[in-house]
């Protein structure tokens, strides 16, 4: 018998992030300005704020960091394969350049940290791509890092929550990137067949290799307000059409209207959605945290 | 490109039309010049080994891309002892970018599926060049799910650019599409040939490319983004795309190097275009040696083996951590078992 109790009472348990968890966009300015408004915000309010802009309510792009200092209970997440290391596999001029550059900026390893933890107490695996990183595009330690939590979901029948941003295939290890398209929906397609929940959430942006794999397979799919999603890009579309692509084109609310997506979920009701998603499912509270 | 020669070609065209205008005039004049032809064509022969064997990744592209070269439904029928053609997603529409079907081969039923480009102008708008709609890659599914009920097996031809790029395609669900179709191949229990032809136009490929045999012509290409694409993210430069078809590894032999493809089939003398139906023999015999080998193993075990090799991909360093700094849930990964208990096929399956 699932635990139903307290789903519908809305109460809400955001984490507070504690300003020293939380990486400094640009280390010269106090100051962003709102993508969609225009308004001025100040940095540290808008972390406060889940990253969200306190006139307009758009949604801001989140450190994988950040996203897990408001999505997970504090302190429940027990890292995965952290010990995955990109490699240069095709000799790529420049590659790995570009991926300790990557390194140093983010303070990660690669556009992805997966791991064990819990949403209102309710176990889950989850992944958390940062798109700061070489555009979380999907590389073979991402690609590697997202089937193995599916096959540990998939053993350990926990239900698979991840956050997906990225810009595509990361073309610098050629093939071996397009195969993870492959790997992570087959090992997607296993996880489903143990009949074990697998919700994708598609944040700003969601597109290409990663939108046509795992992105797309969640038994469930949330996207946030506002988010690009699509396969392909949109310079590439209207360069073919040659036409300007009608306003909205692969919003989250244009996915929405055409049916490929279950629900948008603003970030303030983000957790939540899953808590009650994860409890609908069966899910068992650990410690009521 | 309406050219027919390509350019690092053009000694060698000039070369056969003066061996041709000699034989004419040989034979209008009553004079015989057959010393002098055996010359030139031997000349030819070196020519055309020198330029074929020492093919750019560029080259090979523009080979794969070249308006003549057979598209699917001419292998299939070249192939096949009998092809009837099946249509339409069931929901939408028919996509003329892909074709499917039942074919003989050899006395026995296999399901075909290609991405089928135009012989002219007329035929590639209504193939749309060859580039699949979401409702293509249905149709594919939908044809390979047949295939999967009736336990025959599937070969899949693929030469295609890319997914279709357009509004229409988005709003239907391009990346829901292509994804379903890779995760359900990925479990079909039947044995999936592909045999990559021509242009292996990277998402837009693997949507119809998984399988239990890649077998690829030589100069076919496969790659995650087109030359093209990469020389204009990296140098903002679409005409630096020879540069970056070099960086790309997309070549035949440099996949079958990397262990992405089985089977390499050689194509005849000047490219599959100058003789379709000697490269239609050559990969008839590839796909009944393929459907052979593949016809002794249980579906289950066709799975198994296809997850395994899709499982195997990807290159990737692993940093030592001392031992006492593992953390527990880490401790005994190694250990695990890299394959969960299979899935029914069906979709069901106890709980533990």
């Amino acid at each position: 018998m699932p635990n139903l109790k307290g789903i519908f009472q809305g109460k809400q348990k955001f984490v507070t992030v504690k300003a020293g968890t939380v990486r400094e966009e640009a280390p010269d300015g106090l100051w962003t300005k709102c993508g969609k408004c225009g308004g001025i915000l100040y940095k540290k309010e808008l972390t406060l704020n889940l990253g969200l802009c306190g006139d307009c309510g758009f949604h801001f792009r989140l450190s994988a960091r950040e996203r897990i200092a408001i999505t997970l209970d504090e302190n429940s997440l027990v890292e995965y394969d952290e010990e995955l290391l990109t490699v240069d596999p095709l000799g790529f001029p420049g590659y790995n350049i570009k991926v300790e550059a990557a390194k140093q900026a983010t303070g990660l390893d690669e556009a992805i940290i997966t791991g064990k933890g819990s949403i209102d107490g309710y176990p889950v695996l989850a992944g958390f791509m940062d798109f700061s990183f070489v555009g979380a595009s999907m590389g073979s330690v991402v690609g590697e890092k997202v089937a193995r939590l599916f096959e540990r979901a998939a053993r350990q029948r926990v239900p698979v929550i991840i956050f997906c941003a990225s810009g595509g295939a990361r073309m610098q290890e050629g093939m071996f990137s397009l195969m993870q398209m492959a790997k992570t929906a087959a090992s997607c397609a296993r996880l489903s067949g143990t009949r074990t929940l697998y919700i994708s959430v598609l944040t700003n942006p969601t597109t290409a290799g990663v939108f046509a794999s795992f992105g797309s397979l969640g038994d469930i799919i949330i996207a946030e307000p506002g988010a690009l999603v699509g396969f392909t890009g949109q310079r590439v579309i209207e360069e073919t059409i040659r036409q300007k692509l009608p306003p909205g084109f692969q919003t989250a609310e244009f996915a929405l209207e055409h049916g490929l997506i279950d629900m948008i979920v603003d970030r303030r009701n983000m957790r939540k959605t899953l808590g009650s998603l994860l409890s609908l499912h069966g899910g068992r509270r650990q410690d009521a945290g | 490109m309406i050219n027919l020669g390509l350019e690092f070609e053009k000694p060698l065209i000039e070369l056969e039309k003066r061996i041709e205008d000699l034989k004419e005039f040989g034979l209008k004049k009553g004079i015989d010049l057959s010393n002098e032809i055996a010359i030139l064509e031997k000349k030819a022969d070196t020519l055309r080994k020198e330029i074929f064997e020492n093919l750019t990744p560029w080259q090979r592209i523009m080979i794969a891309r070249h308006p003549k070269r057979p598209t699917a439904l001419e292998y299939i029928n070249l192939i096949f002892d009998e092809f009837i053609e099946f249509r339409g997603d069931r929901a939408f529409r028919d996509d003329g970018a892909i074709v499917g079907g039942i074919a003989g081969l050899g006395g026995r039923p296999v399901t075909v599926i290609g991405t089928q480009k135009g012989r002219d102008t007329k035929e590639n708008i209504a193939r749309n060049f060859g580039m699949p709609h979401p409702e293509g890659y249905r149709k594919a599914l939908r044809l390979m799910k047949q295939a999967e009920k009736f336990r025959r097996p599937i070969v899949s031809f693929v030469d295609v650019v890319g997914a279709y790029p357009g509004v229409e395609a988005e709003e239907r669900g391009q990346g829901l599409a292509i994804a379903h179709n890779i995760a359900e191949m990925a479990k079909l229990a039947t044995s999936i040939i592909v045999v990559i032809t021509g242009e292996g136009g990277s998402g837009g490929a693997l949507a119809v490319g998984v399988g239990d045999k890649l077998i690829m012509l030589e100069n076919a290409y496969f790659s995650v983004i087109s030359p093209e694409g990469c020389a204009a993210i990296l140098w903002k430069d679409g005409s630096r795309a020879q540069e970056a078809a070099e960086m790309l590894k997309l070549t035949a032999p440099d996949l079958k190097a990397q262990g992405f493809i089985d089977e390499m089939l050689h194509e005849p003398q000047g490219a599959a275009h100058k003789d379709g139906v000697a490269m239609a023999r050559v990969i008839r015999e590839a796909i009944t040696r393929g459907i052979d080998e593949l016809s002794g193993i249980p579906p289950r075990r066709l799975i198994e083996r296809r997850y395994a090799r899709l499982r195997r991909t990807g290159e990737f360093a692993v940093r030592e951590i001392p031992a006492s700094d593992l953390p527990m849930a880490a401790a005994g990964n190694e250990d695990m078992p890299i394959t969960p208990d299979l899935p029914d096929l069906e979709g069901g399956c106890d709980e533990t």
